[in-house]
């Protein structure tokens, strides 16, 4: 339902503060259920949410490469905090999910699809760059020849509140990846929250027929010149503050030419192979699946469950595993998201969110891994590719 | 919804592309000590799917698993599936002990044929070792339907021994056509064998074709398909003219589940047949 309005200056609305409550009541009322950030087990976390109080007010978050830290700010503000390990994702394509079950009757079986009927969902606080991996995962699941039913159900009935942010997380690098921090498309409402000593409000903006609806039912007035200003500067704050970024220019071209860097020896060195980075990135979209039988084998039944190309059986076939090392698999997943990603989907796999690096338990960062190969890569000397192509021939 | 005989089946089928369709065995039989080739008709009636010589089915076992198999049978045929698989682990010894009238589940067909069409012309070179056979016999039945519209039509087929001999009756009636030239060779004899002995490889040297005129399609364990390949680009065939089907971990056959990745190409959709010179960069860098 998500449709952005191009050409058109955006119609900027003041939600003050106090009247937050009458979003979450209309969408709500609409039928909606609420999913918005919480505050669970020291971490931001999406869950229900049911009032305002529900969000982490007063909350904000200190991210570093295998650090997470949150802590109460000065200020009241309801989206303070940047993205948690948690991903919309989950909502959107759940990690587990039956695919079908069967029941066996006299030497066969009959199969019995499961119905897709989804929730009504409106996620609240959805960032710029969270709205790109979901542009990126609907491209995946349903831009090809086969759609995954579940998660196109799921879209449809998904509205999407955004949320420009007002501050940058130090392993944020979503300018560089053109991703953020401003919400451009995808959205049916996209909030900018201006907190001052004297004011706390939303500037909001409708992205959608559906948005149109909501926000008319609030009690909103025109934004003045100034509080639209006052919101730009914010974003442009933002911005300023980013200190990591991505350059992503020739960027495929060079990984598809450095399969032999020596990089990889290097980061395959620290890697653990726990796969931490694929479960936090929000585009990450690969699955497995698993079959089960009940005791007595007269149903079967196929799970779909999230998968990390860090896994050895992966890329399993009868002989072994073709990523066999941490290498390869480090190798794998870092020119999928930057290289491959882009001829296989037309867009990157990576938005800039920064999960991957605050989450990584020794704290390996794509930007850097990305930096060492664009500044060490010399092309090898001939007698290098001799060997090389030798070795690959024999 | 039931997916057994109600009409209602066609609906669910093909809007939900994971769901498979229930498949009764009409005949099993053994190719050799390892391998087995099952004929299936849908249950409820009706025909297979209209496939292409080289693309595969996720075949799935009751309560085991599910895995990608090529279709073996005739392309003209709608009446029967055929799916030649070799034992080697889980889900393909289950299937190795499935009985006639017992069921199967399928999904398919998927994945991008061999060039048969684009072949027209041309000569042609199927060059294959093992269990590769199986997905490179649709080829040959289709070119052979259509024999006058190619130029000298070879096979070079490699197994381990005499008793790894894949359609052993089949390639007997194809090496008694005139206009066939057909090449086994096994890589250890025993004393009953009186064809070659030595890698596939070792056939390409003297196979009757003209190099600049030929098509040609491999299959068989990878490496066997980097030393075929470099064969015959050494006997001057171009890299744009030789067709290989890969191997990956499949689990989902449609582009969903990532696992059949290999350099920008996803297996399942953009092959498991691909133009060589389309993943030659790959295939000559290590695990990827
Ligand atoms: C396009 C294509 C066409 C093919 N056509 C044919 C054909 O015509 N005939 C033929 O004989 N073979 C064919 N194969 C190969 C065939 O699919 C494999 O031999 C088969 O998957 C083996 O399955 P298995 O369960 O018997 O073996 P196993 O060794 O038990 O398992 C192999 C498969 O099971 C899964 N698996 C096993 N262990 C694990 C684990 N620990 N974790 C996760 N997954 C695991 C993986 O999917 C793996 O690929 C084809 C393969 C492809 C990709
Ligand atoms: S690769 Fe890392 S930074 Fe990029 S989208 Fe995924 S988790 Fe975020
Ligand atoms: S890069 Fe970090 S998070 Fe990802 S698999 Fe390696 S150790 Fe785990
Ligand atoms: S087998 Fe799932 S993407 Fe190819």
């Amino acid at each position: 339902m998500t449709q952005s309005k191009k050409n058109k200056p955006p119609k900027l609305y003041v939600l003050e503060r106090r009247d937050f409550q009458e979003l979450l009541t209309a969408l709500s009322a609409d039928g909606y259920q609420l999913i918005g950030p919480t505050l669970r087990e020291g971490a931001v976390t999406y869950a229900e949410i049911t009032a305002v109080e529900d969000l982490p007010i007063g909350y904000t978050d200190d991210q570093e490469k295998g650090t997470y830290r949150l802590h109460q700010a000065r200020e009241p503000r309801l989206f303070g905090c940047g993205p948690g390990p948690h991903s919309w994702k989950k909502y959107l394509f759940p990690a587990r999910m039956r695919l079908w079950q069967a029941q066996r009757s006299n030497g066969g079986f009959t199969v019995q699809a499961d119905a897709h009927t989804p929730d009504k969902l409106a996620l609240i606080g959805v960032r710029a760059c969270e709205l790109q991996a979901i542009a990126i995962q609907d491209r995946v699941f349903t831009g090809g020849a086969y759609v995954d039913p579940a998660y196109q159900a799921q879209r449809e009935n998904t509205f999407i509140v955004a949320v420009n942010c007002g501050r940058a997380n130090k392993t944020c690098f979503c300018t560089s990846m053109h991703t953020g921090p401003k919400a451009v498309s995808g959205y049916d409402l996209a909030l900018t929250e201006v907190y001052t000593p004297e004011q706390h409000y939303f500037l909001i903006e409708s992205g959608s027929p559906s948005g149109d609806e909501v926000l008319h039912a609030l009690p909103t007035r025109p934004a003045a010149v100034d509080e639209v200003e006052a919101g730009e500067a914010i974003i442009a704050a933002t911005s300023a503050q980013m200190e990591r970024s991505l350059e992503t220019k020739g960027l495929k071209d060079l990984l598809y030419a450095s399969y032999d860097h020596q990089r990889w020896d290097a980061v395959a060195a620290r890697c653990l192979a726990c796969g931490n980075c694929t479960m936090v990135c929000p585009t990450c979209f690969c699955t497995t699946v698993e079959d089960v039988t009940d005791l007595s084998g007269d149903t079967a039944e196929r799970w779909r469950k999230w998968d990390s190309c860090f896994t050895m059986e992966f890329s399993y076939i009868v002989g072994g595993s073709i990523r066999s090392t941490a290498k390869a698999r480090y190798r794998q997943w870092l020119t999928h998201k930057l290289a491959t990603w882009v001829d296989q989907f037309g867009t990157m796999g990576c938005v800039g969110c920064g999960r991957c690096i605050t989450w990584c338990p020794v704290g390996i960062d794509i930007t850097e891994e990305v930096r060492e190969i664009q500044t060490t890569s010399v092309a090898p000397t001939a007698a290098v590719t001799e060997r090389k192509r030798k070795r690959e021939n024999t | 919804m039931l997916l057994s005989a109600e009409p209602a089946v066609t609906t669910t089928f093909s809007s939900d592309p994971m769901i498979p369709r229930p498949y009764e065995i009409q005949r099993a039989k053994w190719d050799s000590s390892d391998t087995f080739s099952l004929e299936l008709t849908p249950v409820g009636g009706g025909d297979i799917p209209a496939f292409e010589p080289g693309q595969f089915n996720m075949v799935y076992v009751y309560g085991v698993g599910e895995i990608p198999i090529s279709i073996s049978g005739d392309p003209a045929r709608r009446d029967m599936l055929i799916h030649t698989t070799r034992a080697v682990g889980t889900v393909t010894r289950a299937m190795s002990e499935l009985k006639v009238g017992m069921m199967l589940g399928v999904r398919g067909p998927y994945g991008a044929p061999w060039p048969v069409d684009e072949a027209r012309g041309k000569d042609i070179v199927i060059v294959a070792g093992g269990i590769g056979l199986a997905p490179l016999r649709p080829a040959m039945y289709r070119i052979l339907a259509y024999r006058e519209h190619y130029g000298r039509v070879v096979l070079l087929y490699g197994a381990r021994t005499p008793a790894d001999v894949l359609y052993r009756k089949q390639l007997e009636q194809w090496r008694a056509h005139f206009d066939l030239d057909v090449f086994v060779t096994v890589d250890r004899a025993t004393n009953n064998w009186r064809g070659s002995i030595g890698l596939v490889t070792q056939l390409i040297v003297r196979a009757p074709f003209d190099p600049l005129n030929t098509m040609a399609m491999v299959c068989g364990p990878e490496v066997m398909m980097r030393f075929t390949t470099l064969e015959m680009e050494k006997r001057g065939v171009n890299s744009d003219n030789i067709y290989v089907s890969l191997e990956r971990n499949m689990k989902c056959g449609i582009g969903l589940c990532g696992h059949c990745q290999f350099g920008r190409e996803f297996v399942c959709k953009d092959g498991p047949v691909f133009r060589y010179s389309q993943v030659r960069h790959f295939l000559t860098k290590w695990e990827v």
